[in-house]
Order: structure tokens, then C-alpha cells, then sequence
């Protein structure tokens, strides 16, 4: 009989050790360089979105064994039970609210935040909508498109949900009908058209079997797209997608000795270098980035959503609250505004009622002096409202008692929200998203580029005209609705609406102001000639000191 | 300007920022906030969090830790000279006189041992010193009723969680506004996994106790479970004791926190093996499993 020796079990122990390690720090490398994406998910019991959650967490082996067990009857899996805890709660009368889970893939980190479907949905959905980079939105493929479908779809574009994955599901009992995909398909895609939700991507599935969720199904040979799994594995983040300049809202100010001055902050747009020119708001004053100083050393770049210090090349009175801004693309600093409002709390809110605000890192008082309407976000229609009760939206005029620097939701989610807290009882009262800033204090209403620009259905050239009229300053409104004397007010009150359509009429322009107000033809094909032409058209000269910077602060 | 490829943040780097942003609105916007240090991973991680949070100032806040006296040695150990080595101020609050009358989960049950030495200990350390924010390091990944917890969670002047009445959050607007005696309970790891965890251990070199490395330890071994003799009410049936090469995959007190066996004495190897982990993070907790619901309960009374 031959026995090893001592050593080379420990040599036989040593290779296996250090295999372990290599096989680990492979694998480890790979998790670490995943990013994050953040999905909302709503609905009730019987539309099927547990069982969906289930399967996608099982199918991308997210479960652990003693759950699934708990969850298996007669060797059959409850999907719905895997994830839906929300169900037991509801059972024992305790809370329904928002839960969130996480998952990963070999390609991405996952967090959903998941809600129900009935009692105090449009809180709760908005509450998991704020946040997240994509809604997955369910319609069940024997009943289409219901009131359910709509609010959620609602919520999601009013909270600026870049990305909607509709999954058409229950496909297995409509016998994988490509006839009924197709019809819903075009309703979804004629509600996203409605709501102006940029990207709506429809996928049949079958969460009860597991077609089309993680894996390609083999019984819809028509559909050749990805899978929901291999949509999320790939969509752009939402602040990817963000145009806004850089902006740093001042937390707090580090000062752990005499010779280090530092603001902490999160950013919540674009990007910082050191040597970057930069405004102090508000007082308006220019300088520039002398460091980012970090834990982990100064940095040669920071961007959003980072959180750092800055440094700045000149003493600066800045404080919580404050802000700091690239000076190209600065906020603008107000007073009054109009902002869509969630409202929350159980005493209706009624005009003339005070709250703190909270916007970024400032608290200031409020009063909502006006209720413009009330959103039904099941018809998507604005009614006339003199109050909003517990889970209404609608859109108010809110004034506030020192300026805020802001910038509308639609450019910004993190400049351009807010909460308002009651002043009784402290609770978080409603949240409001800033649609436009009316004040004279917004800065450069005077002398933006303001008229009516029809440009037809070149949707990839109204998007290029958006965006560089908004950096320019420009208060952009992008409708599909035709001229209309509305949309001629909205242009005298310093807007510049582009409206597009579905025909490949020529691209004009009306000037507001000044004599000439008849529509002129713009002849040019190149979006920055359209952008120069317009702003010529649309603009006054105003002779203004040049070393103004041009915001009204 | 538009973002590349390159220009993409990772899940570390997009946690670590919002925790981040968490930590500064609280010490911001509170008078008197304190960081609950229970000497596990998480703590560490929050510990290292709330350094890069205030830098290159000092950490404006306190460490509190309820020690329930049943602690693990090495944790104790591990506790004072990490904390004085980083200069923060601890301070570390029992429940004396319960543990005087000779409180311990085998002679009350683990509820009722809990609610003196972790939830009674808890709330008298918070109200003698007028602390109006507390960080702890719970994960919404953990456990079902932690899964809807807020990153800011109120508390009533009793301390209690009204899971009917928590303040809805969006964006990453906190509202830390309360009346007197009110205290909020502050989650900077909310969406932080398990994993994430040792991911940021791992990349911070952060150091944490030798317990959650495998070794060859003194164990009963009961079933599948695996229970360390740290504590002399704590005894085995004839041949129950055995050395068992095992770790802990979460630190509570020791009589209530079971082993796990493995060969992972390592971080990148102890992430390998949660990665082909089967069962979940809490599965080896005894208190968890009391009865349905019972961290709610538990979480409803005070408890983190």
C-alpha cells in the first residue's frame, strides 16, 4: 500500500487553493465591472406580473433553493409566490406599499421596484417610477389595453420613465396569435405617441411558461426580437440619456481646517474637470473647479450621479442649498412655477395652502397659489379642479418664498423635482415635477428665442432642434398638436414650441414678436442652419452687456 | 454631453454615491444623528462609507454599539481596536439590568431575550442621549418586510415603526423634518445585496472580523446546523461538540448565530461561494425564523 506523504497533500491542497483563487478572482473581475439599472413594475394580482417577476428570477437562477421549495406544491412551482410577499401581507391585513428586490445578471445588476396595483397605486407607483430608468408595463393578451395599462403608462411618462417594456403577456391563451400581438402592439404604440414616452418596446411573453422573459420563445417563430431579460441587459441607463449641464447642488460645506474650503455634493448632470469654468449660484459669480477632492484622491473627472467635494479656485460664499453650475447651461433661479403634482396626503390640497419645499438640498416655504386641472391618468385628460385629494395629479402654480435653482423635470429629474412636506404633521404631503418656469426671475425669458416651429414628421431633426434650443436657453415645447392660438399664447409667454406631425409639410417658422409674424419657410436640410435661422428669427438683439451672463442672476 | 462606453459608472460606484448623498443629508439636516456599529460587514462597509461621505473632515457623529453581552470575543476584540485605530468616538450601551437578572435566550426564548438586550438596550441608548437619527446598516435584500423599509424610516416618540404610516420616498428627495422626541432611522445600504457587500470589501480592502473567514472552529453539531460554544449555558449532547472548518456568514450574538461549513478564507473566495450559494443570507439566524412576520413584529417594537 502507498501512502502520500505529508507534502503533497499539501501540495495537492496549495493547487487547489490557488485555483479556487484564480477561478474566483476571474469571475470577480466580471461582477465588478457591471452597472446598474433600476426597473418599476405594477399591477394587481391577476394580470400576472408576480408570476412574471417569479420567472424572471428563476429562469437567470436568481433564487435560492430554500425559497423555491417553500414555494413548490405537487413538484409545480408558484412563480407568483416566489416574489409575492406583498399578496401574504395583503392576506394578513398588514401593509401593501412598494417593495423592492434585486437580481443579477452575467451583464447587470438589477434593482425593481415593485408595486401593487390597486390601493394607493398612483403614490406607490410614482414613488417606484421616480427612480427607475425603466417601466415595465403588462397587458394581458385576451383583455388589451385597460384602464391598468393606461395608469401605469401615465405615471411612468409624467415621472419621466425614459424606456417602457410593454410585455403582452398570457400569449400561450391566445393560441401565439401574431394577429393579436400586432393590434396591441399599434394601440401601445399610439398611447406612447400620446404620452410622449420616447421609447416603447412591446415583447410577446408567456410568463406562466417562460416564453420571451428570460428565454426566446420556440412557439412565436413571427417574433424574432429579444427577450424582456435581453432587453434590460441592454437598454441605456436614464442618466445616460440625460442633456443637462453640470450641476452640483451644495450639500454641505467641508471645512476641516483653514486652509481647505470644499462644497460636497452629489452631481446631478454632466461632467466636472478640474480648471472647469464654473458658476456659483446664486449669487452668479464665475470661477473655476480647483480640485475634486475624493477619499480616494483628486480626480481628473467626476460626473453624475457622483458624489465629491469641489474646490474652487476663488473664495466663495456657498452654502447648503446653493448650487454650482456649468456656465454654459445654468438652471434657472425661481420663484413661481407650474409643477405636475402626486398628491399624498389625506387633506386635499387646496389653493392657497402653505408646505415646505424640498428641492435638491434646500428646504424653503411654499404656497400653491393656483390648481390649473386635474389629471385622469386612465383618459389622460385634464380636468378644471379646485382641489387635489389623496392619490390625484394635477398640474399647480406654486410660489416660493426664497428662489430655488431649478431646471424643468424634463431636462433633469434631480433639478427639476420636489416634495412638499405639510408643516403640521411633517408627513410628505405630494411630489411635484417643475414643467415650466414662468417668473421673470427664470432669467433670459426676455431674450430666449421664442415663436412657433413647424418641422413636420423629420422626428430625428426635431430631437437635434430640441436639444440644441434648449443649451442655448431656449424654453422648448415639443407637441404633436397643430397650430393652435394656445400654442400661439404659449409662444408669447417666451416659449419656443416645435411642433411636429406626421406629414412632410415644410419646415416653417412664425416669429412672435416684432411686425412680421406670418410663417416663413425654412429652406435648409442641416439641423444647425435651421437652429442659426431660428434663432435669428425668433430672437431680439438686445444690446446688452456682452459679460452678463445672461440668466437674470 | 453624451456618455460613452467608457464613461459608464459600476453598481460599486453608483451604491457608494448614493450612500454617500444619504449620509451627508443626515448629518446635514439632523442635530444629533449616531452610526449603529454592530461590528459585522455591513457596519464596516457604512463605517467606510461615512469616512469617504466626510472627507477630509472627521466623521460628525458617533459609533453606538448595543452590546448584548453575548457578543463573539473576537468581535469585541476586533471592535476596539478598529475603532480606535480610525479615531472615531464609540460609545457601547448595555442592557445591564436585565442582564443582572441573568437574561439569555435559552431562559427567555429568543424573542423576549431580543426585545431586552437588542430592542429595550437600543431604545434607552437613543433616548438617554437625545439622538434624533440613527443609521443602521439593514439591506432591503435581507428579509421580506425589509424589502418595503425606507431609506429614511420614521420612528414615533416611542421609537416604534408604523409600517401604515412610513412617508412615501421619491427620487432621492429625504425628508427628515419631525416634532420633538421623533427619530428617524437611517438605511445608507437600503439597496446594497449581500454581494454587493463583499464586492466593496474586497475592492476597499475594508478590514472585518476573522469570524467570516473559514476555519477550523469549535462547533455543536446539530443536523445541518452548526452552533458555536462560545457561552457555557450554551451545551451539546455527547458528541455534538466537534472541530467543524466553518465560518460565519452573518455576526449576531453567539448563541443564536449559526456556522456554515466552508473552505472560503478568503474574500474573493468567500464571493465565489455566495455565488454558488443555494440558501439564503438569513437562513442560518435562529430569531428570523421565531414565527411568520416576526422581523416585522420585531422592526414594529423598535428592533432595526
Amino acid at each position: 500500500m502507498i501512502f502520500a506523504s505529508e507534502d503533497s497533500i499539501a501540495t495537492a491542497q496549495d493547487l487547489a487553493s490557488n485555483e479556487a483563487t484564480a477561478r474566483a478572482e476571474e469571475r470577480l473581475e466580471a461582477e465588478l465591472g457591471k452597472d446598474l439599472l433600476r426597473f418599476s413594475t405594477a399591477g394587481s394580482v391577476d394580470d400576472g406580473k408576480s408570476t412574471l417577476i417569479g420567472r424572471l428570477l428563476y429562469d437567470s437562477q436568481n433564487v435560492y433553493d430554500d425559497h423555491v421549495r417553500a414555494v413548490t406544491r405537487n413538484a409545480t412551482i408558484d412563480f407568483a409566490q416566489l416574489t409575492d410577499g406583498l399578496r401574504a401581507e395583503r392576506e394578513q391585513g398588514i401593509t401593501i406599499d412598494v417593495a423592492y428586490r434585486y437580481f443579477s445578471t452575467p451583464k447587470r445588476k438589477f434593482i425593481i421596484a415593485d408595486t401593487p396595483g390597486h390601493e394607493q397605486y398612483t403614490r406607490n407607483m410614482a414613488t417606484g417610477a421616480s427612480t427607475a430608468d425603466v417601466a415595465i408595463v403588462l397587458v394581458d393578451a385576451r383583455k388589451g389595453i385597460l384602464d391598468q395599462t393606461r395608469r401605469h403608462a401615465c405615471i411612468a411618462a409624467l415621472l419621466g420613465i425614459p424606456i417602457v417594456l410593454a410585455a403582452i403577456n398570457k400569449m400561450d391563451l391566445v393560441d401565439f396569435s401574431q394577429e393579436v400581438f400586432d393590434r396591441y402592439h399599434r394601440d401601445l404604440q399610439a398611447l406612447a405617441r400620446q404620452l410622449e414616452i420616447p421609447e416603447l418596446i412591446a415583447v410577446p411573453v408567456s410568463a406562466i411558461d417562460g416564453d420571451n422573459v428570460v428565454h426566446r420563445s420556440q412557439r412565436m417563430p413571427w417574433y424574432d426580437g429579444p427577450s424582456l431579460l435581453e432587453l434590460l441587459e441592454t437598454v441605456p441607463l436614464a442618466i445616460d440619456r440625460s442633456n443637462a449641464g453640470f450641476r452640483l447642488p451644495v450639500q454641505r460645506v467641508m471645512r476641516p481646517n483653514q486652509d481647505f474650503r470644499g462644497f460636497a455634493g452629489q452631481i446631478t448632470a454632466g461632467t466636472v474637470h478640474p480648471g472647469d469654468e464654473i458658476l456659483a449660484l446664486p449669487s452668479g459669480r464665475r470661477t473655476r473647479v480647483r480640485s475634486i477632492t475624493t477619499w480616494d484622491g483628486d480626480l481628473d473627472v467626476a460626473r453624475a450621479p457622483q458624489s465629491v467635494v469641489l474646490t474652487l479656485e476663488d473664495e466663495i460664499d456657498l452654502s447648503r442649498g446653493d448650487m454650482i453650475a456649468a456656465v454654459a447651461a445654468a438652471p434657472l433661479k425661481t420663484t413661481h412655477f407650474e409643477a405636475t403634482v402626486v398628491w399624498m396626503h389625506s387633506t386635499p390640497l387646496r389653493p392657497g395652502a402653505t408646505y415646505f419645499l424640498k428641492h435638491t438640498s434646500q428646504t424653503v416655504r411654499a404656497r400653491v397659489v393656483e390648481i390649473r386641472s386635474r389629471i385622469r391618468v386612465e383618459h389622460l385628460e385634464q380636468h378644471p379642479a379646485q382641489q387635489l385629494a389623496l392619490n390625484d395629479i394635477g398640474q399647480v402654480v406654486i410660489e416660493t418664498s426664497r428662489p430655488i435653482l431649478a431646471d424643468l423635470y424634463r431636462d433633469s429629474r434631480a433639478t427639476g423635482s420636489l416634495i412638499l412636506i405639510d408643516p403640521t404633521d411633517n408627513t410628505t404631503a405630494g411630489a411635484g415635477m417643475i414643467r415650466n418656469i414662468t417668473d421673470r426671475e427664470a432669467g433670459n425669458l426676455d431674450r430666449a428665442t421664442r415663436g412657433l416651429l413647424v418641422i413636420g414628421n423629420r422626428a430625428e431633426l426635431a430631437l437635434q432642434l430640441e436639444q440644441s434650443l434648449l443649451q442655448s436657453g431656449a424654453l422648448v415645447l415639443r407637441t404633436h398638436v397643430p397650430t393652435s392660438p394656445a400654442l400661439v399664447a404659449i409662444a408669447h409667454l417666451g416659449a419656443l414650441v416645435l411642433i411636429e406631425s406626421d406629414s412632410a409639410e415644410p419646415i416653417t417658422f412664425t416669429a412672435v414678436r416684432g411686425a412680421d409674424t406670418t410663417p416663413r419657410e425654412l429652406a435648409f436640410d442641416k439641423p444647425d442652419e435651421i437652429f442659426n435661422e431660428v434663432q435669428r428669427l425668433g430672437t431680439i438683439p438686445t444690446g446688452e452687456d456682452d459679460n452678463d451672463n445672461g440668466l437674470g442672476i | 454631453m453624451t456618455a460613452t462606453a467608457t464613461d459608464r459608472l459600476t453598481h460599486m460606484q453608483l451604491l457608494e454615491a448614493e450612500s454617500i448623498h444619504i449620509f451627508r443629508e443626515v448629518a446635514s439636516e439632523f442635530e444629533n444623528p449616531v452610526m449603529l456599529y454592530s461590528i459585522g460587514k455591513d457596519s464596516s462597509v457604512m463605517l467606510r462609507l461615512a469616512q469617504k461621505a466626510f472627507y477630509p473632515s472627521p466623521i460628525p457623529f458617533p459609533l453606538l454599539h448595543v452590546d448584548t453581552g453575548y457578543k463573539f470575543a473576537e468581535m469585541l476584540e476586533f471592535r476596539d481596536r478598529y475603532t480606535a485605530e480610525l479615531g472615531v468616538k464609540l460609545i457601547v450601551w448595555r442592557n445591564e439590568e436585565a442582564l443582572a437578572d441573568g437574561a439569555n435566550p435559552i431562559k427567555l426564548g429568543t424573542q423576549r431575550c431580543c426585545g431586552l438586550l437588542k430592542t429595550q438596550a437600543l431604545l434607552d441608548a437613543l433616548r438617554d442621549h437625545h439622538f434624533d437619527a440613527a443609521f443602521g446598516g439593514a439591506r432591503r435584500d435581507e428579509e421580506k418586510s425589509r424589502a418595503k423599509e425606507r431609506i429614511f424610516s420614521f420612528r414615533d416618540s416611542a421609537g416604534q415603526w408604523d409600517p401604515k404610516n412610513q412617508r412615501p420616498e421619491l427620487w432621492n428627495l429625504f425628508n427628515g423634518r419631525i416634532g420633538p422626541n421623533e427619530s428617524i432611522r437611517v438605511f445608507p445600504l437600503s439597496n446594497w445585496t449581500e454581494l454587493d457587500v463583499w464586492h466593496y470589501i474586497h475592492l476597499e480592502k475594508i478590514p472585518i472580523v476573522p469570524l467570516y473567514f473559514a476555519k477550523p472552529r469549535r462547533m455543536l453539531v446539530r443536523g445541518d446546523a452548526l452552533i458555536p460554544v462560545e457561552q457555557p449555558f450554551v451545551q451539546g449532547l455527547p458528541g455534538e461538540e466537534q472541530w467543524v472548518k466553518c465560518r460565519l456568514r452573518s455576526l449576531g450574538c453567539s448563541p443564536c448565530t449559526g456556522a456554515i461549513r466552508s473552505d472560503a478564507d478568503t474574500v474573493p473566495k468567500i464571493i465565489d461561494e455566495l455565488m454558488g450559494m443555494r440558501n439564503s443570507e438569513r437562513a442560518n439566524r435562529v430569531i428570523d425564523h421565531d414565527q411568520d412576520g416576526s422581523m416585522e413584529i420585531k422592526k414594529r417594537e423598535g428592533y432595526f
